[in-house]
């Protein structure tokens, strides 16, 4: 299976005609797939990168929002309560830790004050069950390093952290498992119309066919819009947002840390994740660039400013990471065309069959995006139901997802047992995080291969430990080049020209 | 789960636990484990193929693996038992080792002494917080080491080196020995953080611009690495701005400090000095652990080999030494006791750690003939029975002999004497 990526694609025209095709494997994609999947369909998802949550599902915070923040009566609001609610179910069916440890948004001053009453109230409206207004006294005993200079802050128990590409990559997985066809390193070039229809997809690797398009691209969800021919100013600017992740020794705090929102952000927060590394961020930059995931000093520091404003004692020292990542900012509401009646930058979720025929339109999909995701699942189902696609139930779908066992997490006993089985469990490539060499070789198998490093970091944290891939890296590069067949020149850290090795030694060239 | 005891467990075997493992054997221990996660002992010095090791003990100008093959030989020649390919996941503060390897599995281990000779790791990007880009092309420099000198790969041909540490400089020459460029070898410090000889060695000689009081503030590429923003540094270290340069380049190596390996420290209790990044330790290298020593880089980053070797030495010896004290006085003798119907038993004592090494057998006789099916009960003196047999008849003229399975190890823990009966099964 993994090796096909590396060989020419197959032109068979009748292979290539699906029900329903998705552009975008964030989480957006890859949840509609596998709820699409319970429905005897055939089913497409297409990803330009080579592995699916790599655009702006990659530098989420992780955090399963309760819901107040949004305007009431949006379909951020709706969708984000409607989803966190469907989150308990779909993490177990999926296999994904996912834990309500609750979220907090601390009144630093007075003038927060109101600003916290506005979110309760907004909050109860939207449908947030169990939110609820804390003394300083209470906040502080639940977080003792918080700022003590605190006012008061709102508490919303039902807030959760997941790990957002491993949510992915467990829903494609069991997509894949229920029929689903995903392929990787696809890039969307242009739609095909047959008339007011959208009849496929030209890509760089052909055309594929289908009855229905899903447009879940994310950041480039905006450029689906305009060739699907909907005449309209909306546009995607990417907000980029920087983080540090610290040593998941050092823990300060336990819960997920906001301070006050401005009108845009919901701030700089302080939370702990599903890992157990406590995570700072995001800032909020506005770019034109798409792709620019660089990180920049004066950003750094205002995350670190605005991490320190909530728990002043954090050590900078603990710092063992730092990433940006890009939000999908959208303008609908904000412009005097088709979205202009919309609450501004609230999510566009439609069927546009006044202009076009046979496209689902999801764009602007931001924060709460995570969140949201089962929820925008379940509304595309229902939204192509109603525009008249047959959907039958499978009889054998199967829901549970099984995740190639964990060594670090097993108990003693269990890590013995499983090296007797397959001895390649007994060998540790990545030390910091007991990574073997069992679980990148599983990896590298599964279903959705693992086709680069990066790939098989988000799969299994393989360098992500104190010491940063330095041990790994050149046991890995080796059996990624074994495993997928590929000299190790070949062998990237993340698709395209990312190789870690140019040629070989002068010593070994004069051996041959 | 298979468990093992010995005398002396040293994990990692560079330097520091070679040594060790050889004044382990010197001080009198018997069993003396050296564990290492590679398939060869050596550690990092495998990759060091550099001169230079070993002009303090030896009086020799030698290269890494010559050095590693000196100690190895005479770690072979002590009868010292080693443990490649096999990772050491926990240490407990009763000195129990948890390892595992695909060739022998997981492995209990229990050991007497311990010496932590586990060395030290290089501080990544992340520690330092350089901005800009995440691409391909940014290594440590042992990193870059290991892909050229033992995986036989050149990461790329246009070099930054951001560091003057030893490892930066002699990467700096290697990549040039192998055709590579070193456009530019920076320091954020004053003045060079390497010995004197590295940099008249690998720098000067091979004419490396170096640029002291210089830092990296960008990394640029998307996929791979395209070029490195530099920019002068004031006192505080604070880059001065309108002083970039961007220079192009494929690969950046980063020499930027070194770091004790203390993660299995910490997991047993081991108590850590702030200032050295190490365990506490005595003039032994006892850490605050009783049994447990440790040596080398893992207590504080040392500059030559020869004194690593030498901490070593010191720690094993230590370890070797509480060893063979500690077994002396755990060796406790259960005395075996002829019960009914017993004549005699041989032996007539019975260490229980021997049962460590495999099963053991004892023999006795019947006072008088049962033709009929009896049962053999060894019961300790708090009145448990360990063991139980059926024989089809027992006779005094027949020697009776039977075993004592490893199995029963855990509960003599606390038996002072066996007996043996033996009696008629009724209604057999």
């Amino acid at each position: 299976m993994s090796l096909a990526y590396y060989k020419e694609e197959n032109k068979d025209m009748q292979k290539n005609e699906y029900d329903v095709i998705i552009i975008g494997a964030g989480v957006e994609g890859c949840m509609i797939a596998r709820e699409l999947s319970r429905y005897k369909l055939r089913i497409l998802l297409i990803e330009k990168n080579d592995d699916v949550a790599t655009g702006t599902t990659k530098a989420n915070t992780g955090i399963v929002h309760a819901g107040y923040n949004a305007a009431v009566g949006s379909n951020k609001a709706s969708m984000n309560v409607r989803g966190n609610a469907l989150f308990d179910t779909i993490a177990s069916e999926l296999n994904v830790p996912f834990e309500r440890i609750g979220d907090y948004v601390v009144a630093l001053t007075d003038e927060d004050i109101p600003k916290i009453e506005a979110l309760l109230d907004k909050g109860k409206k939207n449908g947030v069950p169990g939110i609820e207004i804390l003394s300083k006294e209470e906040m502080l005993r639940r977080e003792p390093n918080l700022n003590p200079n605190l006012k008061l802050a709102l508490y919303a128990p039902t807030g959760g952290m997941v790990d957002p590409i491993g949510l992915s990559i467990a829903a494609a997985e069991n997509a894949i498992d229920n029929g689903v066809e995903i392929k990787l390193l696809t890039e969307v070039k242009n739609l095909l119309k047959k008339g007011k229809r959208i009849v496929g997809v030209e890509t760089n690797r052909g055309n594929f066919y289908g009855k229905w398009i899903i447009n879940s691209a994310g950041l480039y969800s905006d450029v689906i819009m305009k060739w699907a021919g909907i005449e309209s100013d909306f546009k995607i600017t990417p907000r980029k947002g920087e983080y540090f992740i610290f040593d998941p020794s050092y823990k300060p705090i336990h819960s997920i840390l906001f301070p006050t929102p401005t009108p845009t952000t919901k701030g700089i927060l302080v939370t702990i994740t599903t890992y157990g590394n406590i995570g700072i961020g995001p800032n909020d930059e506005e770019t034109e660039d798409k792709e620019d995931k660089s990180t920049t000093y004066p950003g750094l520091k205002e995350v670190m400013d605005g991490g320190k404003r909530l728990v002043p004692s954090l050590n900078m020292k603990y710092i063992i990471k730092e990433f940006a990542g890009l939000r999908a900012r959208g303008n609908a509401g904000l412009m005097h065309d088709r979205y202009s009646s919309m609450i501004p930058r609230d999510f566009i979720m439609e069927v546009p069959d006044d202009v076009v025929e046979g496209f689902v339109n999801l764009a602007g999909i931001e924060s709460p995006g995570l969140a949201a995701s089962p929820g925008i699942a379940e509304w595309v189902v229902n939204a192509l139901k109603e525009h008249g696609l047959k959907m039958e139930k499978k009889k054998d779908f199967n829901p549970i997802r099984t995740p190639i066992p964990s060594f670090a997490s097993l108990s003693r006993e269990e890590q013995a047992r499983l090296i007797e089985k397959d001895p390649r469990f007994g060998r540790i490539v990545c030390r910091c995080e007991n990574v073997t060499e069992g679980e990148i070789v599983r990896a590298i198998h599964a279903p959705l291969p693992a086709l680069s490093y990066d790939a098989l970091k988000r799969r299994l944290h393989i360098g992500m430990g104190r010491c940063q891939g330095g041990f790994d890296t050149p046991r890995t590069i080796e059996i990624l080049s074994r495993e997928l067949g590929i000299p190790p020149v070949k062998v990237t850290k993340n698709g395209d020209d990312s190789f870690f090795l140019k040629r070989e030694t002068k010593s070994v060239e004069a051996k041959k | 789960m298979r468990e093992k005891a010995i005398d002396v467990a040293i994990i990692g075997s560079g330097p520091a636990g070679m040594a060790a493992a050889i004044s382990a054997k010197q001080a009198g221990a018997e069993d003396v484990l050296l564990i290492d996660r590679e398939i060869e002992e050596g550690g990092i010095l495998n990759q060091c193929i550099h001169n230079g090791f070993g002009t303090q003990i030896f009086r020799k100008d030698l290269t890494g693996p010559e050095y590693v093959h000196f100690f190895a030989e005479k770690v072979m020649a002590s009868n010292v038992k080693v443990w490649n390919d096999t990772m050491v996941l926990e240490l407990t503060p009763e000195r129990e080792i948890y390892a595992i390897s695909p060739e022998r599995g997981m492995v209990k281990i229990k050991a007497r002494s311990v010496v932590l000779a586990m060395g030290c790791r290089e501080r990544p990007r992340g520690a330092i917080n350089i901005p800009g880009d995440r691409p391909s092309g940014v290594y440590t420099a042992g990193t870059v080491q290991r892909l050229i000198n033992i995986e036989g790969y050149m990461p790329g041909e246009r070099f930054v080196i951001l560091g003057s540490g030893d490892i930066g400089m002699i990467m700096a020459r290697r990549v040039t020995l192998e055709g590579g460029r070193v456009e530019r070898v920076v320091e954020i410090l004053p003045y060079l953080s390497g010995l004197r000889r590295n940099y008249s060695q690998c720098i000067v000689d091979y004419n490396i611009p170096l640029q002291l009081s210089h830092t990296v503030v960008r990394i640029n590429g998307r996929k791979h690495l395209e070029s490195v923003t530099i920019a002068k540094v004031d006192e505080k270290r604070k880059p001065i701005a309108g002083t970039e340069e961007t220079i192009p380049a494929d690969t950046l190596i980063l020499s930027v400090g070194l770091i004790p390996e203390n993660e299995l420290s910490k997991q047993a209790g081991v108590l850590i000095d702030p200032l050295t990044g190490g365990p506490y330790v005595d003039e032994s290298m006892q850490t605050n652990i009783p049994g447990i020593f440790a040596a080398g880089n893992v207590v504080h980053v040392y500059d030559l080999v020869d004194w690593v070797s030498k901490a070593g030495e010191l720690a094993g010896r230590s370890a070797g030494k509480y060893a063979v004290k500690h077994k002396e006085e755990s060796r406790r003798k259960i005395r075996l006791l002829p019960g009914k119907n017993v004549h005699h038993i041989v032996p007539q004592f019975f260490d229980p750690l021997s049962l460590e090494e495999g099963e053991q057998k004892i023999q006795f006789r019947v006072t008088k003939p049962f033709e009929t099916t009896v049962k053999v009960s060894m019961i300790g003196n708090n009145n448990k029975k360990v063991k139980e047999r059926i024989l089809r008849y027992a006779r005094p003229s027949e020697m009776i002999e039977i075993n004592i399975p490893q199995s029963i190890i855990g509960s003599l823990s606390r038996v002072k004497t066996l007996s043996i009966d033996v009696e008629e099964v009724k209604n057999a």
